[in-house]
Formats: structure tokens, C-alpha cells, sequence
């Protein structure tokens, strides 16, 4: 008798203790693969930033993932106001300035017109508007490329060709089926008695907009300035496309400070221009990335 | 303003469709300054639709709508001179109570100082002033409801429209509300329109109830008429609980006697007077009909209500005690009957128990249509 009990008892503590190492080794296994994959993503950032830092000597000898012997910021200051893109040679601090013109108000009217928008399609429906929505939806799926010649064709009838206003009115345009995706979605949620109750109280409808819509809308306008602030500041084909001498935007710039050198490659100066480029939207998702997740999660608004 | 009293509120023949769908048919009704109207029926009635038409949120489609006197045809939520509380309280979510409740007033320009006023004085009298700098978000279903309450009183309009206020409150609260709501009636004495597919609360509350069925209204009355007189078998279910006993007969017509007999499963017709005229009968022959008896109308003899009962034995299927009385199912003309004794009457499951039937506040209806007929 005895003895079967405590056989019986000594087991079920080894099978405890079995099942415990079993899910420490799980864990283990779990965390270093996620480090794994941290590791290669983070390996190009690593690369450019080491490069960056480098001389060019050091570059051409050393290898690839070594760390930089002597630190030299004499590239990064290279990129920014002396690189030379052609004939031209002030680095990117011009189209970094032009980008900066062309993203804010962009991603600022994009934005609001996405909102009322929204607000619109969620809350004052009439006859058709769904299927204005669904052409909306459809206009996010259409291919950049398919836009740039009735595109080109309009920024000429309107004067705006090679104008920093002209791109600003594409981003515009080809981010509004985005944005008022990101508001209706949201404001579909809010309850419809809220615009009643509001009607009732004598508020009419921008009234209702901004006094009661907007304050809600945060968590949203967050997703959203963050989705077309990447969108607009990365993109590349319509700045090569509706851009001119003086008005390009940093992508561009970059692409000709990469590739209209002749003789020996820069590689640190690449490196630090690619960073400088890509640092405005890193600095967005660093700042701004938990209220992202937490716009996209978020969903109704309980009163 | 006239001398006479002029409906605050006055229905002409209202249509409503959302395209093809009929919606509400031909809605007359009107109320008095100070009365409590309540539109009460199934969900899909229609009731709700017939609230959004009186306030503008909602254009009808034919008929006209009076509130004061004034033709509401074209004219805005805001102009009507209206207040409304929603079922989900519509609380505006970012601003506060005390914000909640003068919103109205700041959109309308009314002076700061006055917003104040009033706001403190509807605080008071809902008792919700402790709570002015609260965010909705932070409230219980039952403040709430207070603060929407509120932000109705606080414009003091001719006319207050509920949308079904209490269904999304627990079950003790929505009593405490529903009294509340009561008394804040009679101490203002204002006129009130409200939406419920409760008929307890209708009862309860209401001055006159519209009951409405399919868009088309079913009767309109005192709560008294609507319990004792209802004019069809739809309002006579609907209304009560338990519902009212509607059992297949057959009555009886000689000289000036009338009978009602109803079949039983084992044993005799259970045959009883009636002493009122059914028409179509005409004073002869025999027609099917429905009766219908309320529970309270069907009790044990020793009861006082049972004195002018007419006895008879009855096999006793079910008994549910519910504490202050005890509910008893039988089976008349093929139907479950229920019956309402006192908590002590002595009948058991299974046995036969001798029961009394009341029919002086008995319905006969027609069976075909429904329709009542004595």
C-alpha cells in the first residue's frame, strides 16, 4: 500500500518537474528565435549606419560587418549639404526641404478630407452612398503607375506641372480613398443616435463634426497622419514623375546622389543620405508607433 | 397662446415607407398639454419610426404632424421645440456631463450665465450635481440615464420624446427609473411621448397607450380601457402578465340569456352565464367565439374577488407558486389556461380543484377577425 503511494506521489512530481523543463525549453526556444529574426532585420540598418560612419578607405579594405575604427561624420555632413545630385552639389538639405513642404500639407488635407469624408459615409448615408465608398476602396487598389498620365495631363491644365502644389494635389488625391477607409471604418462604430441626440440639441453639421467627431477621432488621425506621412515621404514615382529641377523630393534626390556619380562610389555618403531620407519616418513610427497600434486596434466608442 | 386647450401634439393621418416597405399606416393621434402618451407594441411595430417622424428625424411620407399647433412639415429636429432621450442615452463621449447637458443651450447661443442657471437646477432635481465634471465613460447605466433625462429637462421644451429610455438598465434599476420618471411627470406636468415594448412599463406610466401592430395602431386608451376593454385579440394578449387567458367557446343565445360553453379534454362542457349582449347574436342562436379571461378573472372560491365567480371543477396541471399569489394551469377548449389563486389556496398537481370564473369583466372576441364583440 505504502509503497505504491509514494511511488505514485514521487512520480507525479517528476511529471510535474518534466512539464515545467518542457515549457522553460519552449520559451527558450521561442525568445531565440525571435531573436534570430530581430538580428536579420536589423542587420541592413546596422550595415548603412557602420558604413556611414566609416572612411572610404576603411571600406574598400575592411569588411562588410565590421565596426568602424575611427568614427568620421564626414560623410553624413557630406550628404547633407555637399553630395552632389548632377551638376548641382548642396547634398539633400534642399529636397529635404521640399519633401518636408510637400509631405505637411499633404498628409494635412489628405487627412481632413478623409475625415469628413468618413464622417459623411459612416454617419449622414443617403441613396448611393455605398457605392461611392466601394469606388473609393477600389481607387486604393489602383497601381500608381495606371495615375501618371491623366495625372501629368492635369497638373499641365492646371499649371501645377513641376510644382511642389502639384504634388501635394496627387498625394492628395491618391490618398483620400485611404483615409476615409481609416474614418468611415472608425466612425461606423459610433453609435447613430449620437448625430440624433445632437440634431435634436440644434447642432447642424460641421457643428457635429468638430464638436463631437473630431474629439473622438485621435486614435485614428494617429493611424492615419502615420500611414500617409510614410506613404507621401517615401514615395518615389510620382516625385520622379510630376517633380522638376528645385522641386524634388528627397527620394528622388536620393536616387541621383546614388546614381549620377561618376568615378570612385561614395558608399559612406550613400549610407548617411539613405539614413537621412528614411530618418523622418523612422522618427514617426519611434514616437508615435504604440498609438498606431492602438489606433488600428481601437473600436467603438463607448459613451 | 389660445384659451382653448390645443393638442401639444396632434398626428393627421401619417404615412411612413422606407421604399416599398409600408412602415406605419395611417397614424392618428393626439395628446393634451401634460398628458403621458406611450406607444407600446412587438419590436418592428413600427413605434420607434413613428417617435423619429415626430421629432424630424425621419420625414414622413404622407399626413401631417402638429406639435402646438404648428404644422411640423419641413421644419428641422431643432425648430420643433422638442427634447428626446435615446435608448443607448446618445451621451456625447469627450465631454462632461455638466458639457452633456448644456450642449444644447451653447449651440443655441443662450448666455453663460443662464446655461449655468438652468444646469444647476436640473442637476439638483435629477441629484446628479456631483457628478458635472465626470466623462460618461466614468457614470453607471443609471446616471446615465440621469444625465440624458437631463439634457432634455434642461430645454424645457413643449414636448419629450423617449426612446425606449430603460430597456438598456438591469431589472431593479429600470423600476427605480421608471418611478422616477413617473414622478417627474407629475411634478412638471409636461407632455410626454415614450416608445416601449414593455407593457408593464406602459401601464405604468402612461395617461393613454397607442398599442401598434405592424405599423398600423391596434387601440387607443386609458391604461384602464386598454386592460379591461381591449379591442382586439392582439391587444388583449399583448397586454398583461400573464397574458390573458383566449379560449375557443361557443355561446349561446336564448330569450335574454346568454351562454359561453367550452370543451374540456375529459368530462362536461364547462358551461357558463354571461350576462352581457354579444353582438352578432342577436338575442338567438349559438356562434364560435373566443373568451377571453384574464388570470385575476379565474380563482379559487375562497377568494374575495370569487363572489361573483361561478364555480366549477377543473384538473389542475401545473402549480407555480410565485410568492404573493399562486398561478395554476388548467386545460379549457384545447388551450392552457392559467389561473391566479391566493398564496395559500390548497390545490395540488394532478388533482381537481374547484375554481371560480369571474365573467364580468370577461372579452368575447370574433375568432376569424380578432375583433371584439362584447
Amino acid at each position: 500500500m505504502t509503497d505504491i503511494s509514494v511511488n505514485s506521489v514521487s512520480s507525479e512530481k517528476n511529471a510535474a518537474r518534466i512539464r515545467l523543463a518542457q515549457r522553460i525549453a519552449l520559451r527558450f526556444g521561442l525568445y531565440a528565435m525571435l531573436l534570430v529574426f530581430a538580428l536579420y532585420y536589423l542587420m541592413p540598418l546596422f550595415v548603412m549606419l557602420t558604413t556611414s560612419l566609416k572612411s572610404l578607405d576603411e571600406i574598400r579594405t575592411g569588411s562588410l560587418l565590421s565596426l568602424p575604427r575611427d568614427i568620421d561624420f564626414t560623410s553624413w555632413a557630406t550628404a547633407w549639404s555637399g553630395a552632389c545630385t548632377g551638376i548641382q552639389c548642396d547634398g539633400l538639405q534642399p529636397f529635404f526641404w521640399n519633401s518636408v513642404l510637400l509631405s505637411v500639407p499633404a498628409v494635412f488635407l489628405s487627412t481632413l478630407l478623409g475625415a469628413v469624408n468618413g464622417y459623411v459615409l459612416a454617419q449622414w448615408r443617403f441613396k448611393g452612398s455605398n457605392i461611392l465608398f466601394a469606388l473609393m476602396l477600389f481607387g486604393c487598389f489602383i497601381p500608381f503607375q495606371v495615375v501618371i498620365l491623366p495625372m501629368a495631363i492635369v497638373l499641365g491644365k492646371l499649371q501645377l506641372a513641376g510644382t511642389i502644389g502639384g504634388l501635394v494635389l496627387v498625394h492628395v488625391v491618391y490618398g483620400i480613398g485611404f483615409t476615409t477607409l481609416f474614418f468611415r471604418n472608425f466612425y461606423v462604430t459610433v453609435p447613430q443616435e449620437l448625430v440624433k441626440a445632437a440634431k435634436v440639441d440644434g447642432a447642424g453639421f460641421f457643428r457635429i463634426f468638430y464638436s463631437i467627431f473630431l474629439p473622438i477621432s485621435p486614435p485614428i488621425i494617429v493611424v492615419t497622419v502615420i500611414w500617409q506621412f510614410t506613404q507621401i515621404w517615401n514615395d518615389f514615382l510620382f516625385g520622379v514623375s510630376f517633380s522638376q529641377a528645385g522641386t524634388q523630393p528627397i527620394t528622388v534626390a536620393l536616387n541621383n546622389i546614388v546614381n549620377s556619380t561618376t568615378g570612385v562610389k561614395e558608399y559612406n555618403v550613400d549610407m548617411a543620405a539613405a539614413i537621412i531620407a528614411a530618418l523622418p519616418t523612422l522618427i514617426v513610427y519611434v514616437v508615435a508607433g504604440k498609438y498606431f497600434i492602438r489606433g488600428l486596434t481601437a473600436g467603438s466608442v463607448k459613451g | 397662446m389660445t384659451e382653448t386647450t390645443q393638442s401639444i401634439l396632434s398626428i393627421e393621418n401619417l404615412d411612413k415607407s422606407f421604399g416599398a416597405v409600408k412602415i406605419l399606416k395611417d397614424i392618428n393621434v393626439s395628446i393634451e398639454p401634460g398628458e403621458f402618451l406611450v406607444l407600446v407594441g412587438p419590436s418592428g411595430c413600427g413605434k420607434s419610426t413613428l417617435l423619429n417622424c415626430i421629432a424630424g428625424l425621419e420625414e414622413s411620407t404622407a399626413g401631417d404632424i402638429n406639435i402646438g399647433g404648428r404644422s411640423m412639415i419641413g421644419v428641422a429636429p431643432k425648430d420643433r421645440d422638442i427634447a428626446m432621450v435615446f435608448q443607448s442615452y446618445a451621451l456625447y463621449p469627450t465631454m462632461t456631463v455638466g458639457k452633456n447637458i448644456t450642449f444644447g443651450m451653447k449651440v443655441r447661443g443662450t448666455p453663460e450665465a443662464e446655461q449655468q442657471a438652468k444646469l444647476n437646477e436640473v442637476a439638483t432635481l435629477l441629484q446628479i450635481d456631483h457628478l458635472l465634471d465626470r466623462k460618461p465613460s466614468q457614470l453607471s447605466g443609471g446616471q446615465r440615464q440621469r444625465v440624458a433625462m437631463g439634457r432634455a429637462l434642461v430645454r424645457d421644451p413643449q414636448l419629450f420624446l423617449f426612446d425606449e429610455p430603460l430597456s438598456n438598465l438591469d431589472a431593479k434599476l429600470r423600476v427605480e427609473m421608471r418611478t422616477e420618471i413617473k414622478r417627474l411627470h407629475q411634478t412638471l406636468g409636461a407632455s410626454i411621448v415614450y416608445v416601449t415594448h414593455d407593457q408593464i412599463e406602459a401601464m405604468t406610466l402612461a395617461t393613454k397607450i397607442v398599442v401598434m401592430k405592424d405599423g398600423v395602431i391596434q387601440q387607443v386608451g386609458t391604461p384602464n380601457e386598454i386592460y379591461n376593454h381591449p379591442a382586439n385579440m392582439f391587444v388583449a394578449d399583448f397586454m398583461g402578465s400573464p397574458s390573458m387567458n383566449l379560449i375557443p367557446a361557443q355561446a349561446t343565445s336564448s330569450g335574454n340569456s346568454t351562454q359561453i360553453s367550452i370543451a374540456r379534454a375529459a368530462g362536461d362542457e364547462l358551461v357558463l352565464n354571461f350576462d352581457r349582449e354579444i353582438s352578432g347574436l342577436n338575442g338567438s342562436g349559438s356562434k364560435e367565439v373566443i373568451l377571453g379571461l384574464r388570470p385575476e378573472n379565474i380563482t379559487d372560491p375562497l377568494s374575495i374577488v370569487a363572489q361573483s365567480g361561478q364555480l366549477a371543477d377543473c384538473q389542475i396541471d401545473v402549480v407555480e407558486p410565485a410568492g404573493s399569489d399562486t398561478f395554476v394551469v388548467t386545460s379549457l377548449g384545447g388551450k392552457q389556461v392559467t389561473a391566479r389563486l391566493r398564496a395559500d389556496a390548497e390545490v395540488m398537481a394532478g388533482q381537481s380543484a374547484s375554481l371560480a370564473f369571474d365573467l364580468t369583466k370577461a372579452s368575447v372576441f370574433e375568432p376569424d377577425s380578432g375583433a371584439r364583440i362584447a
